[in-house]
């Protein structure tokens, strides 16, 4: 495996993956593709589909059979059933049991629930997990057992691999909550609703066959139909796709965590002293503890100061829903949804907009809504003095996490990383982030419970809250403090030199490399 | 005989905690030391090297050591042996060892400078739980309360009070009045000959009843050459009678009433509006006022209930109190809320200061802002009542 070094960005990344060459990182926004076409599945015609529109499988072993599953196939599915996914593990069951061997997964993100494909990847059906690895995946690829590479992707560097043609699946399994035997899907609605489907978008239109799996077939149509079923070839009636509880939480309760509230309530402070929080504005929000946290600390000071946002970028939960119901926000922009309220406010109310990695996040497009948004406030695993931040691995160096929206979400006006200066005896601030994930200059603002750093590339936004009273400190004293609360610097991760996977960038450029645990 | 013992937790909710077992090993084998940590590729040399380091101080060469460390801080670790090593060895003395101080900077706060006179919030922090002390601080309740009673299981105390004692000396609680809430005398007496060297602002002394018990909790500070205060904490029927005596006893700064054992004692069912301790409030706020010492009212147990809290907090302010014991972090931005001046009070104390200065400067003793007199003990008021102002 070759590495090239990049004296930029002080890494070395591979040149190429899984047999697929990769262009260098050379700066946000310095790869433009040069008169590429798109790519895409082969034309198909009404000619080859029954009349009736009627796609129906029998099961979904014969659904494998009839899309021409062979050996080495790429086999990809979206993750709106998260941690509840019933759908995946069966479908690779059912491939190894047409004796298929050597697939690629690829999954838009993975969840602790598909640790069972351990085994998979162990009695050869699987040959590696492309996209994203999270939890037990990432730790089996992390201590070397995972043949190939691992390519982290964003959110919107999937759809982009999907629409460039670096990601060709050949078979896309969309889980659907509801869908009718023509293939059009919706996620509002059924026992294991899940609220958006935009993640499998990507998927419907560039895979060369489209299999959609349902516990929940209507008389067609099934409307408002999220993908459409001129894109789907078959479709699997199953008893259950997933277990609801795990799917979407009830409700979704705010964090306790004395930590989290206090760098919540920082980061809130901060947008209102920088005259971000002003009518008209947008947020992004997402459901994890501080965000949530922060989503509820700034609805408090957007009561205060009587201001409405233009729009909210959900992860929907109830509490952005709550907003939208008072008229504090005109629009919900939802790529998922984490609760049962989201769901309902997005199938009932036309103001709650479904979205897809398309619009969002596509840095191969004409424009996003990321780069729209006026403040995001998101977690980081490690930063540095420089403000390169980490995001899929820990500071021991297991890969533990995908990098899901996250770089493309910190195209927003102001990116804000809300995270503890240390976590229990891990100090977050290093001299050198164990992976890089994103270059410095696309974060604006890391918010500790110790202390606010303002990028110096931000001038304005340091203008902004200098006389705001803030506890605004650099990265340098807010590492030196924690480094003394944990008994000095900690030891780098023991890494050995060999890759397990590529970090790429939103533009599909090779950014660093993860490499293998020492010791096994 | 006993050849083995352990303290400390473990298990995924232990955070920032760790478990350690000593023992001597069979007679010819040598002490072996086992590390199993959360953080060994970060720290692991480090924690063993403590770890050796601190049986050392303890005279404890001899024993074997095993430890399942949630990320520990390097205090508690210490703590966690030391506890393991007398329990396993009660004769042995406390650690000469004083954990490395957990803080940059500006560092701990001389006890003169903290706590700033006001006790409108305090915090309270379990004795035997290290994950929430190291940040306990960053809040700025006016003080911590490390509680050594009821927030901790009668089997570790013992550990506890090594923590607590650890914290003190390593933890920065930025600037907050250092309070410890002791065991019920006579057992708290110990507590105290063990935690006053080390930079306790006020012992809280739970369920008193008489001056006396006091008077043996001072003189139990003063033969440690401390100067701690005491708050003190009146639950039963009985105290509430001795309620002025106990005010009036030596080194009382500050005195409260504990509501949920208090009602316990006199068979009342706690209501929210609390009709059931009107008097008993009224008489433990007015003996402290009769002996000069601080009344201080208790605590809101839910947690969640933010608007609650400080409806609750604005009525024990209005009747006189000058704070509330918190439970949560959260808590402590609306106790100060809570006893914060009203924009009207802000403007007069204000006047009054600026107008009793300028008088000052040109010589005049006495002066009259909006047609009342304005002495020394006026100026003093509006300047708390500034320092309220958040």
């Amino acid at each position: 495996m070759t590495l090239q070094p990049n004296p930029d960005t002080g890494r070395a990344a591979p040149i190429e993956a899984n047999g697929r060459p990769l262009t260098p990182f050379q700066g946000v926004g310095a790869v433009i593709p040069n008169g590429q076409r798109k790519a895409g599945p082969r034309v198909r015609s009404v000619a080859e589909y029954p009349l009736n529109g009627d796609k129906r499988a029998p099961n979904l072993r014969e659904a494998l059979r009839r899309a021409g599953l062979r050996d080495g196939m790429t086999i990809s599915s979206h993750h709106h059933l998260r941690d509840g996914d019933g759908v995946m593990l069966r479908v690779f069951d059912e491939a190894a049991a047409l004796g298929a061997r050597g697939l690629v997964w690829a999954p838009s993100a993975a969840f602790p629930c598909h640790a069972p494909l351990i085994e998979r990847l162990r009695d050869g059906t699987l040959e590696r997990i492309e996209g994203s690895l999270n939890g037990p995946l990432g730790e089996y690829a992390s201590r070397g057992q995972m043949a190939g590479m691992a390519v982290l992707q964003s959110h919107g560097g999937r759809y982009r691999a999907l629409q460039d043609g670096d990601l060709r699946p050949d078979i896309a399994i969309i889980a659907a909550p509801a869908a009718d035997a023509f293939g059009n899907c919706s996620g509002t609605q059924g026992p294991s609703a899940c609220g958006p489907l935009g993640f499998a978008l990507g998927d419907a239109q560039y895979a060369e066959h489209v299999i959609v799996v349902t516990d929940h077939l209507l008389p067609f149509p099934c409307a408002p139909w999220a993908i459409q079923g001129s894109l789907v070839d078959q479709v699997v009636v199953v008893d259950s796709i997933g277990d609801p509880a795990r799917i979407v939480s009830g409700t979704t309760q705010v964090t306790r965590s004395p930590d989290r509230l206090l760098i919540a309530e920082y980061a809130a402070r901060f947008v209102r002293e920088a005259g971000i929080v002003r009518d008209g504005f947008s947020f992004q929000a997402g459901a994890g503890g501080t965000s949530l946290a922060f989503t509820l600390a700034l609805r408090e000071h957007m009561r205060a100061l009587g201001v409405k946002a233009r729009f909210v970028r959900g992860g929907s939960t109830r509490y952005i829903v709550e907003m939208l119901e008072l008229g504090m926000t005109d629009y919900i922009l939802d790529g998922q949804s984490f609760d049962l309220e989201g769901v309902r406010s997005l199938r009932d109310n036309p103001r709650h907009l479904q979205t897809n990695p398309s619009i969002t996040y596509n840095y191969h497009g004409k424009g996003n809504v990321a780069a729209l948004v006026d403040c995001a406030v998101l977690g980081a695993t490690e930063v540095d003095l420089d403000f390169n931040a980490n995001v899929v691995t820990h500071s021991d160096g297991l890969l533990l996490h995908g990098i899901g929206g996250w770089q493309d979400a910190l195209f927003a006006g102001c990116a804000i990383l809300a995270v503890p200066s240390f976590r229990d005896r891990v100090p977050i601030i290093k001299d050198r982030v164990t992976t890089l994930c994103a270059p410095g200059e696309m974060i604006d603002v890391i918010v500790t419970e110790r202390g606010i750093a303002v990028n110096p590339r931000r001038a304005d936004l340091l203008e902004a809250v200098r006389a705001s009273g803030l506890p605004l400190r650099t990265l340098a004293s807010l590492k030196a403090e924690a480094e003394a609360i944990c008994g000095g610097p900690p030891r780098p991760a023991a890494l050995t030199d060999h890759p397990i996977g590529v970090v790429t960038w939103v533009d599909g450029t090779a950014l660093d490399t993860v490499y293998q645990v020492a010791g096994g | 005989m006993t050849f083995e013992a352990t303290a400390g937790h473990c298990g995924p909710e232990a955070r920032s905690d760790c478990w350690v077992r000593v023992w001597r090993p069979e007679p010819g084998t040598a002490p072996e030391v086992t590390v199993r940590s959360k953080v060994a590729s970060m720290y692991g040399p480090s924690i063993h090297a403590q770890l050796i380091e601190t049986r050392t101080t303890l005279g404890a060469d001899d024993l074997s050591i095993e430890i399942d460390d949630q990320g520990a801080l390097p205090y508690t670790l210490m703590a966690r042996l030391e506890a393991a090593v007398r329990r396993l060895r009660p004769e042995t003395r406390a650690s000469a060892l004083s954990p490395p101080p957990a803080f940059a900077g500006a560092g701990l706060v001389r006890s003169a400078e903290r706590g700033h006179g006001l006790r409108r919030s305090r915090l309270y922090l379990p004795g035997d739980a290290p994950k929430f002390f190291i940040n306990a601080g960053l809040h700025r309740p006016d003080a911590v309360i490390l509680d050594l009673e009821d927030a901790v299981a009668p089997a570790e105390k013992d550990a506890a009070r090594i923590l607590v004692r650890n914290a003190l000396l390593s933890v920065d609680f930025c600037g907050a009045e250092r309070m410890v809430r002791v065991n019920a005398l006579p057992a708290g007496l110990a507590d105290i000959a063990e935690l006053a060297p080390h930079g306790v602002d006020v012992f809280v002394l739970p369920k008193v009843e008489s001056a006396d018990a006091v008077a043996a909790a001072h003189a139990c500070i003063q033969q440690a050459y401390a100067a701690s205060g005491l708050l003190v904490t009146i639950e039963t029927a009985k105290g509430v009678l001795q309620a002025a005596e106990i005010a009036a006893a030596p080194g009382v700064v500050a005195l409260n009433l504990g509501l949920e054992d208090y009602a316990a004692d006199i068979g009342a069912t706690r209501t929210r509006d609390g009709r059931e301790s009107a008097w008993a409030r009224g008489q433990v706020l007015n003996a402290a006022r009769a002996a000069g010492v601080q009344p201080l009212a208790s605590v809101y147990a839910d947690i969640d209930d933010a608007d609650g809290f400080l409806a609750w907090a604005r009525g024990e302010q209005r009747m006189g109190f000058e704070g509330v014991a918190c439970l949560h972090p959260r808590q402590v931005a609306l106790a100060h809320r809570a006893f914060a001046p009203t924009p009207e009070e802000v403007a007069l104390a204000s006047r009054i200061v600026e107008a009793f200065e300028a008088g000052l400067a040109a010589g005049v003793g006495a002066i009259a802002v909006d047609g009342r007199m304005v002495d020394a003990p006026v100026a003093a008021r509006a300047r708390r009542a500034l320092a309220r102002n958040v």
